[in-house]
Protein backbone atom coordinates (compact mmCIF):
# COMPACT_ATOMS: atom_id res chain seq x y z
CA UNK A 1 0.00 0.00 0.00
CA UNK A 2 1.68 3.62 -0.85
CA UNK A 3 2.29 5.78 2.01
CA UNK A 4 0.19 9.01 1.27
CA UNK A 5 2.87 11.50 2.83
CA UNK A 6 5.55 9.65 0.53
CA UNK A 7 3.13 9.34 -2.43
CA UNK A 8 1.47 12.82 -2.96
CA UNK A 9 4.26 14.87 -4.60
CA UNK A 10 2.27 17.53 -3.89
CA UNK A 11 2.90 17.21 -0.04
CA UNK A 12 5.87 17.83 1.58
CA UNK A 13 6.42 14.92 4.12
CA UNK A 14 6.48 17.51 6.96
CA UNK A 15 5.50 14.60 9.39
CA UNK A 16 4.41 10.77 8.90
CA UNK A 17 0.71 10.82 8.59
CA UNK A 18 -1.45 9.63 11.15
CA UNK A 19 -3.22 5.72 10.08
CA UNK A 20 -5.53 5.11 9.01
CA UNK A 21 -4.57 7.94 6.55
CA UNK A 22 -0.82 6.67 6.36
CA UNK A 23 -2.19 3.70 4.16
CA UNK A 24 -5.32 6.37 2.53
CA UNK A 25 -5.01 6.16 -1.67
CA UNK A 26 -6.61 9.81 -1.27
CA UNK A 27 -4.51 12.85 -1.80
CA UNK A 28 -3.69 15.18 0.54
CA UNK A 29 -2.63 19.21 -0.03
CA UNK A 30 -1.17 21.16 2.36
CA UNK A 31 -3.26 24.33 2.91
CA UNK A 32 -1.98 25.19 5.98
CA UNK A 33 0.79 24.92 8.41
CA UNK A 34 0.35 26.58 11.74
CA UNK A 35 2.65 26.48 14.85
CA UNK A 36 0.78 23.31 16.31
CA UNK A 37 -1.30 21.89 13.26
CA UNK A 38 -1.04 20.50 9.60
CA UNK A 39 -4.43 21.32 7.21
CA UNK A 40 -4.33 19.43 4.37
CA UNK A 41 -7.50 19.16 1.88
CA UNK A 42 -8.58 15.48 1.39
CA UNK A 43 -12.17 14.07 0.23
CA UNK A 44 -13.93 11.79 3.00
CA UNK A 45 -17.15 11.28 1.43
CA UNK A 46 -17.86 9.15 -0.98
CA UNK A 47 -19.28 11.33 -3.35
CA UNK A 48 -16.06 13.06 -3.39
CA UNK A 49 -16.65 16.52 -1.66
CA UNK A 50 -13.65 17.62 -0.29
CA UNK A 51 -13.24 17.87 3.54
CA UNK A 52 -10.50 19.23 5.65
CA UNK A 53 -8.01 17.30 7.69
CA UNK A 54 -6.30 19.25 10.27
CA UNK A 55 -3.49 16.71 12.14
CA UNK A 56 -1.71 17.95 15.26
CA UNK A 57 1.74 16.23 14.89
CA UNK A 58 3.68 14.90 17.58
CA UNK A 59 6.12 17.28 19.07
CA UNK A 60 9.12 15.80 20.06
CA UNK A 61 10.35 18.74 21.94
CA UNK A 62 7.59 18.09 24.77
CA UNK A 63 7.02 15.45 27.11
CA UNK A 64 5.34 12.79 25.25
CA UNK A 65 2.58 12.32 28.32
CA UNK A 66 1.88 15.90 28.42
CA UNK A 67 2.21 15.92 24.32
CA UNK A 68 -0.44 13.42 23.98
CA UNK A 69 -2.96 15.24 26.71
CA UNK A 70 -2.49 18.43 25.29
CA UNK A 71 -2.86 17.24 21.66
CA UNK A 72 -5.90 15.36 23.33
CA UNK A 73 -7.85 18.62 25.02
CA UNK A 74 -7.23 21.01 21.85
CA UNK A 75 -8.46 18.36 19.56
CA UNK A 76 -11.58 17.80 21.75
CA UNK A 77 -12.18 21.11 22.59
CA UNK A 78 -13.10 21.63 19.00
CA UNK A 79 -14.78 18.80 18.35
CA UNK A 80 -17.14 19.24 20.71
CA UNK A 81 -18.30 22.86 20.14
CA UNK A 82 -18.45 22.63 16.71
CA UNK A 83 -20.59 19.43 17.10
CA UNK A 84 -22.55 21.45 19.78
CA UNK A 85 -23.17 24.03 17.00
CA UNK A 86 -24.05 21.47 14.55
CA UNK A 87 -26.49 20.54 16.84
CA UNK A 88 -28.56 23.71 17.35
CA UNK A 89 -31.89 23.75 17.26
CA UNK A 90 -31.61 19.86 16.61
CA UNK A 91 -30.42 18.74 19.93
CA UNK A 92 -33.05 18.23 21.99
CA UNK A 93 -31.84 20.08 25.66
CA UNK A 94 -28.19 20.46 23.44
CA UNK A 95 -25.97 17.92 25.26
CA UNK A 96 -23.13 16.23 23.18
CA UNK A 97 -21.89 12.74 23.94
CA UNK A 98 -19.21 12.01 26.77
CA UNK A 99 -19.02 13.47 30.21
CA UNK A 100 -17.19 16.66 29.84
CA UNK A 101 -19.05 17.32 26.94
CA UNK A 102 -22.06 18.21 29.07
CA UNK A 103 -23.27 21.79 27.66
CA UNK A 104 -23.48 24.97 29.62
CA UNK A 105 -27.00 26.30 28.54
CA UNK A 106 -27.10 30.09 27.93
CA UNK A 107 -28.60 32.58 29.97
CA UNK A 108 -32.39 32.59 30.52
CA UNK A 109 -33.65 34.30 27.18
CA UNK A 110 -30.40 33.60 25.22
CA UNK A 111 -31.19 29.93 24.16
CA UNK A 112 -31.97 29.40 20.53
CA UNK A 113 -32.08 32.88 19.59
CA UNK A 114 -29.96 32.82 16.33
CA UNK A 115 -28.55 29.14 15.31
CA UNK A 116 -24.73 28.88 14.51
CA UNK A 117 -25.87 25.49 12.21
CA UNK A 118 -24.36 26.51 9.03
CA UNK A 119 -21.84 28.88 10.14
CA UNK A 120 -19.07 26.41 11.55
CA UNK A 121 -17.93 23.47 9.67
CA UNK A 122 -19.42 19.88 10.62
CA UNK A 123 -17.44 17.42 12.15
CA UNK A 124 -16.95 14.16 10.16
CA UNK A 125 -14.33 12.09 12.10
CA UNK A 126 -11.70 12.22 14.75
CA UNK A 127 -9.23 10.39 16.75
CA UNK A 128 -8.18 12.64 19.45
CA UNK A 129 -5.44 9.07 20.27
CA UNK A 130 -4.05 9.91 16.99
CA UNK A 131 -3.83 13.67 16.97
CA UNK A 132 -6.42 14.48 13.42
CA UNK A 133 -9.75 15.61 13.27
CA UNK A 134 -11.85 15.91 9.69
CA UNK A 135 -14.57 18.37 9.09
CA UNK A 136 -16.68 19.79 6.54
CA UNK A 137 -14.57 21.82 3.65
CA UNK A 138 -15.23 25.41 3.93
CA UNK A 139 -15.14 26.99 0.26
CA UNK A 140 -14.09 30.16 0.02
CA UNK A 141 -10.97 32.38 1.46
CA UNK A 142 -10.43 33.69 4.77
CA UNK A 143 -11.97 36.81 5.80
CA UNK A 144 -8.09 38.11 5.78
CA UNK A 145 -7.43 37.50 2.48
CA UNK A 146 -10.18 38.49 0.72
CA UNK A 147 -10.13 42.00 2.90
CA UNK A 148 -6.28 41.80 1.61
CA UNK A 149 -7.82 40.87 -2.01
CA UNK A 150 -9.65 43.89 -2.36
CA UNK A 151 -8.61 47.13 -3.75
CA UNK A 152 -9.92 50.58 -3.56
CA UNK A 153 -10.56 51.64 -7.06
CA UNK A 154 -9.41 54.78 -8.22
CA UNK A 155 -12.53 56.35 -8.94
CA UNK A 156 -14.82 57.70 -6.03
CA UNK A 157 -17.65 55.83 -6.21
CA UNK A 158 -15.40 52.50 -6.28
CA UNK A 159 -13.78 53.78 -3.17
CA UNK A 160 -17.23 54.50 -1.67
CA UNK A 161 -18.56 51.28 -2.55
CA UNK A 162 -15.54 49.22 -1.29
CA UNK A 163 -16.41 51.48 2.07
CA UNK A 164 -20.15 49.85 2.13
CA UNK A 165 -18.84 46.20 1.28
CA UNK A 166 -16.54 46.24 4.02
CA UNK A 167 -18.36 47.70 6.06
CA UNK A 168 -21.06 45.42 5.62
CA UNK A 169 -18.42 42.70 6.15
CA UNK A 170 -17.52 43.99 9.64
CA UNK A 171 -21.35 43.94 10.67
CA UNK A 172 -21.62 40.18 9.55
CA UNK A 173 -18.64 39.39 11.44
CA UNK A 174 -20.08 41.05 14.32
CA UNK A 175 -23.53 38.83 13.75
CA UNK A 176 -21.76 36.13 13.88
CA UNK A 177 -19.62 36.43 17.02
CA UNK A 178 -22.78 37.76 18.86
CA UNK A 179 -24.54 34.39 17.34
CA UNK A 180 -21.51 32.59 19.09
CA UNK A 181 -21.79 34.08 22.51
CA UNK A 182 -25.08 33.47 22.57
CA UNK A 183 -24.56 29.83 21.97
CA UNK A 184 -22.40 29.58 25.17
CA UNK A 185 -19.18 29.65 23.33
CA UNK A 186 -16.42 31.60 23.90
CA UNK A 187 -13.48 31.09 20.19
CA UNK A 188 -10.60 32.03 22.15
CA UNK A 189 -8.54 33.22 18.93
CA UNK A 190 -10.73 35.65 16.96
CA UNK A 191 -9.03 36.97 14.45
CA UNK A 192 -9.52 37.16 10.22
CA UNK A 193 -7.56 34.13 9.42
CA UNK A 194 -9.88 31.61 11.60
CA UNK A 195 -12.92 33.11 9.82
CA UNK A 196 -14.13 32.13 5.91
CA UNK A 197 -15.77 34.02 3.48
CA UNK A 198 -18.14 31.37 2.17
CA UNK A 199 -19.88 32.75 -1.21
CA UNK A 200 -23.26 32.79 -1.21
CA UNK A 201 -23.48 30.47 -3.92
CA UNK A 202 -20.75 27.69 -2.76
CA UNK A 203 -20.59 25.41 -5.36
CA UNK A 204 -17.33 25.47 -6.85
CA UNK A 205 -14.89 23.46 -4.94
CA UNK A 206 -12.13 26.57 -5.78
CA UNK A 207 -12.18 30.21 -4.57
CA UNK A 208 -12.81 32.70 -6.93
CA UNK A 209 -10.39 35.52 -6.61
CA UNK A 210 -12.82 38.20 -6.80
CA UNK A 211 -12.71 41.10 -5.11
CA UNK A 212 -16.11 40.71 -3.56
CA UNK A 213 -16.78 40.66 -0.33
CA UNK A 214 -20.54 39.15 -0.41
CA UNK A 215 -21.05 35.81 1.66
CA UNK A 216 -21.08 33.90 5.12
CA UNK A 217 -18.97 34.27 7.78
CA UNK A 218 -17.90 30.85 8.66
CA UNK A 219 -15.97 30.54 12.32
CA UNK A 220 -13.33 28.23 12.20
CA UNK A 221 -10.46 26.98 14.39
CA UNK A 222 -11.85 26.18 17.73
CA UNK A 223 -9.23 24.61 19.06
CA UNK A 224 -8.58 27.39 21.90
CA UNK A 225 -12.50 27.33 22.64
CA UNK A 226 -14.31 27.38 25.68
CA UNK A 227 -18.05 27.07 26.61
CA UNK A 228 -19.17 30.41 29.03
CA UNK A 229 -21.72 32.78 29.28
CA UNK A 230 -19.71 35.56 31.27
CA UNK A 231 -19.35 38.86 29.84
CA UNK A 232 -16.05 39.21 30.56
CA UNK A 233 -15.11 35.89 28.84
CA UNK A 234 -17.04 37.54 26.09
CA UNK A 235 -15.26 40.87 26.10
CA UNK A 236 -11.88 38.99 25.94
CA UNK A 237 -12.91 36.99 22.88
CA UNK A 238 -14.20 40.80 20.94
CA UNK A 239 -10.93 42.35 22.61
CA UNK A 240 -8.91 39.51 20.82
CA UNK A 241 -10.36 40.34 18.05
CA UNK A 242 -10.07 43.92 18.13
CA UNK A 243 -6.60 44.17 18.11
CA UNK A 244 -5.95 41.43 15.89
CA UNK A 245 -7.62 43.50 13.20
CA UNK A 246 -5.94 46.09 13.80
CA UNK A 247 -2.75 45.05 13.49
CA UNK A 248 -3.94 42.57 10.58
CA UNK A 249 -5.98 45.46 8.90
CA UNK A 250 -3.99 48.88 9.47
CA UNK A 251 -6.06 50.24 7.16
CA UNK A 252 -9.47 49.78 7.95
CA UNK A 253 -8.85 49.42 11.70
CA UNK A 254 -11.70 52.46 11.76
CA UNK A 255 -14.25 50.13 10.67
CA UNK A 256 -13.93 48.09 12.97
CA UNK A 257 -16.48 49.46 15.49
CA UNK A 258 -19.03 48.32 12.91
CA UNK A 259 -18.31 44.40 14.16
CA UNK A 260 -19.14 45.63 17.71
CA UNK A 261 -21.76 48.04 16.71
CA UNK A 262 -23.65 44.94 14.83
CA UNK A 263 -22.98 42.36 17.84
CA UNK A 264 -25.14 44.16 20.14
CA UNK A 265 -27.66 45.92 18.06
CA UNK A 266 -28.25 43.52 14.97
CA UNK A 267 -31.40 41.23 15.26
CA UNK A 268 -29.49 38.09 13.98
CA UNK A 269 -27.04 38.17 16.51
CA UNK A 270 -27.94 36.72 19.21
CA UNK A 271 -26.34 39.37 21.42
CA UNK A 272 -28.40 42.02 20.64
CA UNK A 273 -30.08 44.29 23.33
CA UNK A 274 -29.01 44.22 27.29
CA UNK A 275 -26.66 41.62 27.27
CA UNK A 276 -24.89 42.79 24.42
CA UNK A 277 -24.18 46.17 25.71
CA UNK A 278 -23.03 45.10 28.73
CA UNK A 279 -20.53 43.06 27.26
CA UNK A 280 -19.13 46.45 25.15
CA UNK A 281 -19.01 47.93 29.02
CA UNK A 282 -16.89 44.66 30.05
CA UNK A 283 -15.18 45.77 26.47
CA UNK A 284 -14.14 49.11 28.16
CA UNK A 285 -12.56 47.77 30.77
CA UNK A 286 -11.01 44.89 29.28
CA UNK A 287 -9.02 47.51 27.19
CA UNK A 288 -8.23 49.51 29.94
CA UNK A 289 -6.49 47.00 31.51
CA UNK A 290 -4.56 46.34 28.14
CA UNK A 291 -3.11 49.70 28.07
CA UNK A 292 -2.31 49.34 31.83
CA UNK A 293 -0.58 46.73 30.95
CA UNK A 294 0.96 47.59 28.10
CA UNK A 295 2.45 50.35 29.41
CA UNK A 296 3.96 48.31 32.51
CA UNK A 297 5.95 46.52 29.95
CA UNK B 1 -26.00 -5.28 -3.37
CA UNK B 2 -23.84 -2.23 -3.37
CA UNK B 3 -20.17 -2.43 -2.77
CA UNK B 4 -18.75 0.82 -1.53
CA UNK B 5 -15.24 1.56 -0.46
CA UNK B 6 -15.02 4.74 1.99
CA UNK B 7 -12.10 7.16 1.51
CA UNK B 8 -9.19 6.30 3.02
CA UNK B 9 -9.90 3.09 3.63
CA UNK B 10 -9.65 1.02 0.43
CA UNK B 11 -8.68 -2.14 2.31
CA UNK B 12 -11.79 -2.08 3.76
CA UNK B 13 -14.87 -2.06 0.91
CA UNK B 14 -18.08 -2.24 2.42
CA UNK B 15 -20.80 -4.73 1.10
CA UNK B 16 -24.08 -3.23 1.67
CA UNK B 17 -27.94 -4.49 1.04
CA UNK B 18 -30.88 -2.75 2.32
CA UNK B 19 -34.05 -5.36 2.84
CA UNK B 20 -37.46 -4.44 3.21
CA UNK B 21 -39.93 -6.21 4.79
CA UNK B 22 -37.78 -8.73 6.39
CA UNK B 23 -39.37 -11.48 7.60
CA UNK B 24 -37.55 -13.87 10.11
CA UNK B 25 -35.47 -11.20 11.86
CA UNK B 26 -36.01 -13.08 15.02
CA UNK B 27 -33.86 -16.11 13.06
CA UNK B 28 -31.00 -13.25 12.23
CA UNK B 29 -30.90 -12.34 15.46
CA UNK B 30 -30.26 -15.48 17.13
CA UNK B 31 -27.98 -16.43 14.95
CA UNK B 32 -25.76 -13.49 16.09
CA UNK B 33 -26.70 -14.32 19.78
CA UNK B 34 -25.51 -18.19 18.78
CA UNK B 35 -22.61 -16.57 17.60
CA UNK B 36 -22.80 -18.39 14.12
CA UNK B 37 -19.81 -17.48 11.92
CA UNK B 38 -21.46 -17.90 9.44
CA UNK B 39 -23.29 -14.34 10.57
CA UNK B 40 -20.29 -12.21 10.64
CA UNK B 41 -22.44 -9.40 9.54
CA UNK B 42 -23.64 -5.77 11.14
CA UNK B 43 -27.45 -6.24 10.99
CA UNK B 44 -28.78 -2.71 11.65
CA UNK B 45 -32.39 -2.09 12.01
CA UNK B 46 -33.01 0.84 9.29
CA UNK B 47 -35.44 2.49 11.47
CA UNK B 48 -33.03 4.27 12.86
CA UNK B 49 -31.12 4.81 10.21
CA UNK B 50 -31.04 8.39 8.91
CA UNK B 51 -28.86 8.99 6.05
CA UNK B 52 -25.70 6.99 4.14
CA UNK B 53 -23.90 9.24 5.57
CA UNK B 54 -24.98 8.06 8.98
CA UNK B 55 -24.34 4.65 7.91
CA UNK B 56 -20.37 5.59 6.59
CA UNK B 57 -19.72 7.29 10.20
CA UNK B 58 -20.46 4.17 12.03
CA UNK B 59 -18.13 1.92 9.67
CA UNK B 60 -15.33 4.65 9.40
CA UNK B 61 -15.79 4.69 13.40
CA UNK B 62 -15.57 0.60 13.42
CA UNK B 63 -13.19 0.56 10.79
CA UNK B 64 -10.76 2.98 12.74
CA UNK B 65 -11.15 1.20 16.21
CA UNK B 66 -10.56 -2.04 14.80
CA UNK B 67 -7.06 -1.08 13.70
CA UNK B 68 -6.28 1.18 16.46
CA UNK B 69 -7.17 -2.17 18.22
CA UNK B 70 -9.55 -0.24 20.42
CA UNK B 71 -12.96 -2.62 19.82
CA UNK B 72 -15.18 -2.65 22.64
CA UNK B 73 -17.33 -5.11 21.42
CA UNK B 74 -16.50 -8.59 19.57
CA UNK B 75 -15.59 -7.46 16.35
CA UNK B 76 -15.72 -5.03 13.43
CA UNK B 77 -19.41 -5.96 12.79
CA UNK B 78 -20.21 -5.46 16.60
CA UNK B 79 -18.24 -2.42 16.58
CA UNK B 80 -20.70 -1.05 13.67
CA UNK B 81 -23.75 -1.32 15.51
CA UNK B 82 -21.85 -0.15 18.97
CA UNK B 83 -20.82 3.23 17.13
CA UNK B 84 -23.81 3.91 15.90
CA UNK B 85 -24.74 4.72 19.96
CA UNK B 86 -24.39 7.83 21.36
CA UNK B 87 -23.08 6.14 24.70
CA UNK B 88 -21.41 3.24 25.62
CA UNK B 89 -23.33 0.52 26.63
CA UNK B 90 -22.98 -2.13 24.34
CA UNK B 91 -25.94 -4.25 24.92
CA UNK B 92 -28.20 -0.67 24.92
CA UNK B 93 -26.91 -0.11 21.41
CA UNK B 94 -27.74 -3.76 20.29
CA UNK B 95 -31.31 -3.01 21.25
CA UNK B 96 -31.31 0.36 19.42
CA UNK B 97 -29.39 0.07 15.95
CA UNK B 98 -29.28 -4.07 16.15
CA UNK B 99 -31.73 -6.60 14.31
CA UNK B 100 -34.82 -7.44 17.01
CA UNK B 101 -37.38 -9.81 16.73
CA UNK B 102 -39.36 -6.53 15.60
CA UNK B 103 -37.11 -5.21 13.06
CA UNK B 104 -39.05 -4.83 9.46
CA UNK B 105 -36.39 -3.59 7.02
CA UNK B 106 -32.38 -4.32 7.99
CA UNK B 107 -29.35 -3.18 6.91
CA UNK B 108 -26.95 -5.75 6.31
CA UNK B 109 -23.30 -4.65 5.92
CA UNK B 110 -19.89 -6.84 5.67
CA UNK B 111 -16.42 -5.51 5.92
CA UNK B 112 -13.87 -6.67 3.87
CA UNK B 113 -15.49 -9.99 2.73
CA UNK B 114 -13.09 -12.67 1.81
CA UNK B 115 -15.34 -13.66 -0.62
CA UNK B 116 -17.76 -11.25 -1.83
CA UNK B 117 -19.64 -13.46 -4.34
CA UNK B 118 -20.30 -15.60 -1.27
CA UNK B 119 -21.43 -12.99 0.97
CA UNK B 120 -24.03 -11.81 -1.31
CA UNK B 121 -25.56 -14.91 -1.99
CA UNK B 122 -25.19 -15.87 1.60
CA UNK B 123 -26.96 -12.79 2.55
CA UNK B 124 -29.57 -13.14 0.02
CA UNK B 125 -30.47 -16.54 0.90
CA UNK B 126 -30.60 -15.90 4.62
CA UNK B 127 -32.16 -12.94 4.83
CA UNK B 128 -36.18 -13.38 4.21
CA UNK B 129 -36.98 -9.89 2.63
CA UNK B 130 -36.66 -7.76 -0.45
CA UNK B 131 -34.06 -6.21 -1.60
CA UNK B 132 -34.49 -2.50 -2.16
CA UNK B 133 -31.92 0.14 -3.38
CA UNK B 134 -29.26 1.72 -0.40
CA UNK B 135 -30.62 5.24 -0.66
CA UNK B 136 -31.44 8.16 1.31
CA UNK B 137 -34.45 8.20 -0.36
CA UNK B 138 -35.95 4.84 0.72
CA UNK B 139 -34.05 5.03 3.85
CA UNK B 140 -35.86 8.01 4.92
CA UNK B 141 -39.39 6.54 4.19
CA UNK B 142 -38.27 3.60 6.60
CA UNK B 143 -37.52 5.64 9.70
CA UNK B 144 -39.27 5.71 12.57
CA UNK B 145 -38.85 9.10 14.09
CA UNK B 146 -39.77 8.60 17.90
CA UNK B 147 -36.90 6.05 17.64
CA UNK B 148 -34.33 8.14 16.14
CA UNK B 149 -35.70 11.42 18.37
CA UNK B 150 -35.00 8.88 21.74
CA UNK B 151 -31.84 7.43 20.71
CA UNK B 152 -29.96 10.51 19.51
CA UNK B 153 -32.11 12.82 22.05
CA UNK B 154 -33.03 14.82 18.94
CA UNK B 155 -35.82 17.30 18.43
CA UNK B 156 -35.62 17.75 14.40
CA UNK B 157 -35.54 14.17 12.30
CA UNK B 158 -34.37 14.99 8.59
CA UNK B 159 -31.01 15.90 6.79
CA UNK B 160 -30.27 18.79 9.09
CA UNK B 161 -29.85 16.44 11.61
CA UNK B 162 -27.13 14.62 9.63
CA UNK B 163 -24.03 16.64 10.97
CA UNK B 164 -24.96 16.47 14.41
CA UNK B 165 -25.53 12.32 14.60
CA UNK B 166 -22.40 12.40 12.46
CA UNK B 167 -20.80 14.37 15.04
CA UNK B 168 -21.85 12.73 18.14
CA UNK B 169 -20.95 9.65 16.59
CA UNK B 170 -17.17 11.21 15.92
CA UNK B 171 -17.05 12.17 19.57
CA UNK B 172 -18.35 9.08 21.23
CA UNK B 173 -16.24 7.84 24.07
CA UNK B 174 -14.44 11.09 24.76
N1 LIG C 1 -12.84 23.52 7.14
C1 LIG C 1 -12.00 24.22 6.38
N2 LIG C 1 -12.28 24.45 5.08
C2 LIG C 1 -11.44 25.16 4.30
N3 LIG C 1 -10.30 25.71 4.74
C3 LIG C 1 -9.97 25.55 6.03
C4 LIG C 1 -10.79 24.80 6.92
N4 LIG C 1 -10.21 24.80 8.12
C5 LIG C 1 -9.09 25.50 7.99
N5 LIG C 1 -8.90 25.97 6.74
C6 LIG C 1 -7.77 26.76 6.24
O1 LIG C 1 -6.61 26.39 6.94
C7 LIG C 1 -6.09 27.46 7.72
C8 LIG C 1 -5.62 26.94 9.06
O2 LIG C 1 -6.69 26.32 9.74
P1 LIG C 1 -6.92 26.57 11.29
O3 LIG C 1 -7.04 28.02 11.54
O4 LIG C 1 -8.04 25.70 11.73
O5 LIG C 1 -5.57 25.97 11.85
P2 LIG C 1 -4.41 26.59 12.75
O6 LIG C 1 -4.51 28.06 12.84
O7 LIG C 1 -3.14 26.02 12.26
O8 LIG C 1 -4.84 25.86 14.04
P3 LIG C 1 -4.44 25.99 15.57
O9 LIG C 1 -4.34 27.46 15.85
O10 LIG C 1 -5.64 25.35 16.25
O11 LIG C 1 -3.19 25.22 15.75
C9 LIG C 1 -7.24 28.46 7.81
O12 LIG C 1 -6.79 29.77 7.97
C10 LIG C 1 -7.95 28.24 6.48
O13 LIG C 1 -7.30 28.94 5.44
MG1 LIG D 1 -5.97 29.52 12.59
Amino acid sequence: MADAASSSARVNALHKFPPPFDTSDESFELIAQGAESLLYRTTFSTTGQPAALKVRPEKKWRHPILDKRLTRARILAEARVLVKLSGEGIAAGGSTPGKRAKVKQPKEGEKGVAGLRGFVPAVLALDWERGWMMTEWVYGRTVKQAIHDTQAGRRAVEREQRLQDLKELLRRIGEVVGKLHASGVIHGDLTTSNMMLRPYDATTPDPTSTDSLDGDVVLIDFGLSTQSVSDEDRAVDLYVLERAFGSTHPREEDLFPEVLTAYAENEGSGMNGKVGKLVLRKLEDVRMRGRKKSMVG
Amino acid sequence: METITLPHLPQFPLQVVLFSEVKNADFLRQQLLDGNTDFEYAFLDAAVILSREHVFAACFRAINDTLQSRLKSKNVHSEIVFALSPNNNISESFRRFGVSDTTKDLLAIKVASRDAVHTETHLKESVQGTVVPFTDEVLAGMTDEACLRKAYKIDVVGNEADAYVVGMIALKGS
